[in-house]
């Protein structure tokens, strides 16, 4: 049994070192020490073994749930209360490990790709600090807590996607991540305000119990769990609040793999998973998970079929797979969608740090200048063809598993949405194979034709090489993940533990899929898809020009992403924002609001300077109109007195 | 009791400072600033011990501490009468930290020094005076004496058109005080008594009055309105703030707005909690019309002092929406705002004053990439207008959220819940105006013309750090302020029948 100071000292470990590399580290080690990235490297690998030792210690608890005590924060009356506490159950135990697994994998990973960066300690300062608020957000036990670390999230991926803040691509990437994010915070905040109004706490285990009970019930908790919903869409990037993921590649590649596998995106997953208890008593929030992440799953997958570059293939690709997630949830509960995260989470960061191990080699991120890249790089080839698999689906490898169950429980409640996940699949597929051809198939392309063009480290040297130990043993690792994480459920021990489903015997489970249809249908359409990238752009059998010719206005469509950056950055943000309404009100604001203070102002010098004539000093006019006065009132009193 | 005189040092400590700069000592720079620092760090560090042994339990709840009270003008009835309770306290301290604050980011100036801190000090001596007196004349004219250092602080040590700036601000503020003063005079002739205690506690339901409570209650509001200041009063503010030197503008937003908040729940509310509850709709309204028309502004300026002032208007909305929400947590908050927008707006300003002094550049489309040239800067810039946003363990969360959650929960006004919605939905745009000024400024390749650019030197290190561990602080922990605001909360809402 873990002691609860030591599930503290999981999130407060990256803190440490944050703290340590910013205030100490950066003022006064010369920037060419590697010393930040080994204090990063300890404090989040401390932090992995507490969270095996938490893992262990849930599974072997009563309920799979072990009570940490907590803080006081603020009180402010004796009715309102606002404690830090944490959490410690089976959710939070595979999260923990989810993270920390990552994000170490990531850590060492960046020892060999930021070599050499200016920005070195801050890098790594933030990525202890974004790891940190990961880990605080997984184990927050109360939805204010939970929303500090979201926000902290989100300002950490705001830092690190603007991590080289000289170049205006990334700049604005960092600003559109943090402020797309924060209008579904926006949705997620109202949902808490709305809790809290009806059940004066924001705690939690006591929201679960009063949905479970259904004290909390009706319109107030579908719309409570669809504000809720709403900042998951924002921080998981679902549509229609997508657009900032792609856009976020604009960081250092290992921060994308850190954003797309195991923190940042999986925050809406999991918060979702976490508030399920609310979503499981309201039909028509469940449903909208559903409809959205079904919905999410297919349309980003379409835009993933025809990028070049490679890391946005697979920002479309984790917008996809997110989808899954989310539909999983809404259709088959926690542990369909966790388990899909859970195994994601490893051959994303896979997919990521070879697209950076490709890049380093390259210099560029364009496929279509790579190519053949398998005989320079074997490690690099090899690993990301496994996770490429994993990803379509693969017997037996882990997405295989995960992606089953989703695809399988969407059947059973929303076969509309089922039908878009099977094509879904094939399109994964497709694209995954069509970024392994172009990448490391055919011969060699040249690379980035400036080498030095790319801002900070992402330049190349030359022939393209295998990356340093360094960089292909985390490959390694999180290649033997993404085969063998998704055994995990092969025996039903995974859904078991996150609270349903029965455990059966590890081969009858592993072959259980072969005696159903559905995972021979999935198995056809990922083999189609593989076959079809194959060739189109391994053989050459078919044309990509012609069929992209033959597809024209959907291939535009696709290419174009369907054109939601012009319509929310030009139309609705610059033109009917910025340039209308915003435009109006300061000229509103300058003219009349303003106008009139000053008309006021200028009304009083006007009036003194004609009511000036009447006061001459001639005794006798004073006179005259002192008469007229009198009369005046005489005349008045007579008539209506 | 302990403490007695203390407040009257506080008070008057800056004032001294002020008289002995100007007609005591001889003109030599140093020794100017040296008498101003000092005057101003004495006052500093008695708040900071008052604010130590304010006696926090909750027996306390609504007392007035380290009280003095001496007759000043029998006739009729005035006292000299201090004293600081749960909601005047933390402002009191924030002024008298904001004003040591000021002197060093005054260090530079060299323009006719002797009068500049002779005036600076007087200011504070004001402020203070407004948020210690508990008799309605010396808080009048507390207020009153106000306007003649920041009239000459605008028009000698500003920047652009800044006696057009100057004289608005000055004859706005007195149009508002005109009306206050017959507020002032009504409530006296009604009740025969100028303390606020007096007044706050017997209500004034039980005498008959020479006019309608509401017509009082809004002769009030109308100054403090203007100072907070309220849509649609709020067209001095822009321009007081980018013509005036950067010391006056971190105490105009700092503490000086304040004093409108303060004055709102001091008077308007506590003395008249019924009418309150009666028009506090129309209040609300004009709060959530002052978050979303003030930060929609907010986004177009171009002028680097006007983005920031026009982003006061913004926040304000929020003090105002708390305040008259009426609920205890809406009111915590609105107060806790008031302390949290001093701090981190007072940061701003003095960041925004220091990139102008040093890049001798005002406008933002002329900056860019500045972050390689002036580091520090930035950083400490990031924090300050991320607290400004409202994000997590920086002050400005920590008082936005307790605004939202006490509003939304509020039982007074009718529709509270879509007009705190309304407002959390000014958080999306704060963002995106802070978030785009940081880009436009600091972001971006660096400009040839900003090479060799001063960054922060030691004392102005010292203040942006002092200021950024106190917004940490109260982000992190909340209670450190909120344990004393509840307290000059509670009475307030007795008198609201919560």
């Amino acid at each position: 049994m873990i002691p609860h100071q030591m599930v503290w000292l999981i999130f407060l470990l990256p803190l440490f070192s944050f703290v340590i590399i910013a205030f100490v580290v950066r003022p006064l080690v010369r920037p060419e020490s590697r010393i930040a990235g080994y204090i990063t490297i300890a404090a989040i690998g401390g932090s992995l073994a507490l969270s095996i030792w938490a893992l262990f210690s849930v599974m072997a608890a009563p309920h799979h749930e072990i009570p940490v005590p907590d803080i006081t924060w603020v009180v402010i009356e004796d009715g309102v209360t606002i404690h830090l506490g944490l959490i410690m159950d089976s959710l939070t135990a595979v999260m923990l490990i989810v993270v920390t697994v990552v994000s170490l994998m990531v850590q060492i990973y960046s020892q060999g790709y930021m070599h050499g960066d200016p920005g070195y300690h801050r890098y790594y300062a933030f990525m202890s600090l974004f790891t940190m608020s990961m880990l605080g957000l997984v184990l927050a036990d109360n939805l204010v807590f939970m929303f500090v670390f979201w926000e902290m999230v989100g300002l950490c991926s705001y830092f690190l996607i603007g991590f080289w803040f000289h170049k205006p691509s990334a700049a604005d990437a960092a600003k559109k991540a943090f402020i797309v994010t924060r209008l579904g915070d926006f949705g997620f905040l109202a949902g808490i305000l709305l809790l809290y109004l009806n059940t004066g706490t924001f705690d939690i285990h006591e929201l679960h119990e009063l949905a479970i009970t259904g004290v909390l019930a009706g319109t107030v908790l579908t719309w409570a769990a669809i504000g809720i919903f709403a900042g998951a869409v924002g921080k998981s990037a679902q549509f229609p609040l997508h657009v900032w993921l792609p856009d976020a590649m604009e960081g250092p590649t290992p921060v994308s793999a850190l954003i797309h596998a195991a923190t940042m995106v999986a925050a809406g997953v999991f918060l979702v998973a976490r508030m399920f208890p609310l979503f499981q008593h309201s039909t028509e929030a469940l449903t909208t998970v559903a409809i959205i992440g079904g919905i999410t799953a297919i349309f980003a997958a379409s835009m993933g079929l025809v990028m070049n570059d490679i890391k946005r293939v697979l920002a479309y690709s984790t917008i996809s797979q997110l989808g899954y997630m989310m539909l999983g949830l809404g259709t088959g509960g926690v542990a369909i969608g966790i388990f899909h995260l859970f195994n994601h989470a490893f051959f994303k960061a896979l997919l990521f740090l070879g697209a950076g191990s490709v890049n380093h080699a390259t210099g560029t991120f364009d496929m279509r200048l790579m190519g053949g890249l398998r005989k320079y790089m074997p490690w690099t080839y090899v690993t990301f063809v496994i996770a490429s698999l994993s990803i379509a689906g693969i017997w037996p490898l882990s997405g295989f598993w995960s992606k089953d169950e989703v695809v399988i429980s969407a059947f059973a409640s929303q076969p509309v949405l089922f039908y878009l996940a099977m094509i879904t699949v094939f399109m994964t597929a497709f694209y995954m194979f069509r970024a392994v051809f172009m990448t490391f198939g055919g011969e060699y392309r040249g690379g980035a034709p400036d080498a030095h063009g790319h801002g900070g480290q992402e330049s190349h040297h030359g022939q393209p090489h295998e990356s340093p130990r360094v960089m292909t043993i985390p490959l390694i690792i999180l290649a033997v993940l993404s085969i063998f994480s998704g055994l995990w459920n092969v025996t039903g021990h995974f859904g078991a533990f996150m609270g349903h489903g029965e455990t059966h015997g590890f081969l009858e489970g592993l072959f259980h899929p072969f005696t159903l249809s559905l995972p021979w249908i999935s198995l056809i359409l990922a083999g189609l898809g593989i076959l079809l990238a194959y060739a189109m752009y391994s053989k050459f059998w078919i044309s990509a020009e012609r069929v992209g010719g033959m597809f024209k206005p959907l291939h535009t469509l696709f290419y174009r992403k369907y054109w939601f950056d012009e319509l929310y950055e030009n139309i609705i943000v610059k033109n009917a924002l910025f340039r209308g309404l915003f435009g109006g009100f300061e000229q509103f604001d300058n003219k009349a609001v303003d106008g009139a203070v000053n008309g006021v102002a200028n009304g009083v010098i006007a009036s003194g300077r004609a009511i000036r004539y009447a006061q001459t000093g001639q005794l006798q006019l004073y006179g005259l109109f002192m008469g007229i006065g009198i009369l005046a009132i005489i005349f008045v009193i007579y008539f209506f007195g | 009791m302990i403490g007695s005189g203390y407040l009257t040092m506080i008070l008057f400590l800056p004032a001294a400072g002020a008289v002995l700069i100007a007609f005591v000592l001889s003109n030599r720079e140093q020794v100017i600033r040296w008498t101003a620092a000092i005057f101003t760090f004495v006052p500093l560090a008695l708040s900071v011990i008052l604010f130590a042994l304010f006696d926090r339990s909750p027996e306390a709840a609504g007392l007035i501490q380290f009280e003095e009270e001496v007759l000043w003008i029998a006739p009729i009835n005035a006292y000299y009468h201090l004293g600081v309770d749960g909601l005047s306290l933390p402002l009191m301290a924030l002024t008298a930290f904001l004003g040591f604050l000021v002197v060093l980011i005054s260090w530079k100036i060299n323009l006719r020094v002797r009068e500049y801190f002779a005036w600076l000090l007087l200011l504070e001596t004001s402020i203070l005076g407004v948020f210690l007196s508990l008799d309605l004349l010396l808080f009048f004219i507390m207020w009153e004496i106000e306007v003649i250092p920041m009239y000459f602080l605008i028009t000698i040590w500003g920047a652009g058109r800044k006696e057009y700036s100057a004289i608005k601000y000055v004859v706005y503020t007195l149009f508002g005080s005109a009306f206050m003063l017959a507020g002032i005079l009504s409530l006296y002739f009604t009740t025969g008594s100028l303390s606020m205690l007096e007044i706050g506690n017997q209500g004034l339901g039980l005498v008959q009055s020479i006019m309608p409570a509401a017509a009082i209650f809004f002769l009030l509001l109308i100054g403090f309105a203007i100072k907070l200041p309220v849509f649609p009063f709020h067209t001095w503010l822009p321009d007081a703030h980018t013509d005036a030197p950067t010391a006056v503008s971190v105490m105009l937003a700092g503490v000086l707005i304040k004093m409108g908040g303060y004055g709102m729940i001091r008077l308007c509310v506590t003395m008249f909690p019924t009418v309150a509850q009666q028009y506090a709709v129309i209040l609300v309204i004009l709060a959530i019309i002052g978050v979303l028309y003030g930060a929609a502004v907010t986004m177009r300026q171009t002028d680097f002092k006007r983005l920031i002032a026009y982003s006061s208007i913004s926040h304000m909305g929020y003090v105002l929406l708390g305040i008259f929400a009426l609920g205890r947590v809406s009111l915590v908050g609105a107060a806790l705002q008031m302390v949290s927008h001093g701090l981190v707006t007072g940061l701003l300003f003095a960041m925004v004053g220091l990139v102008m002094h040093n890049t001798h550049e005002r406008d933002l489309r002329k900056f860019g990439g500045l972050a390689r040239q002036i580091p520090v800067i930035t950083v400490v810039f990031s924090i300050a207008g991320l607290a400004s946003l409202g994000l997590p363990t920086t002050s400005g969360f920590a008082a936005e959220f307790l605004v939202f959650i006490g509003s939304y929960s509020s039982t007074t006004v009718p529709w509270i819940q879509g007009y705190t919605i309304l407002g959390v939905l000014g958080v999306v745009v704060t963002a995106g105006y802070i978030l785009w000024m940081l880009q436009r400024v600091f972001y971006g390749p660096p400009l040839e013309q900003y090479d060799g650019t001063a960054d922060a030197d030691v004392l102005e290190k010292a203040y942006m750090f002092a200021l950024v561990a106190v917004i940490m602080l109260v982000g992190i922990y909340p209670a450190v302020i909120t344990d004393v605001l509840k307290l000059g909360i509670a009475p307030v809402i007795g008198l609201l029948g919560g």
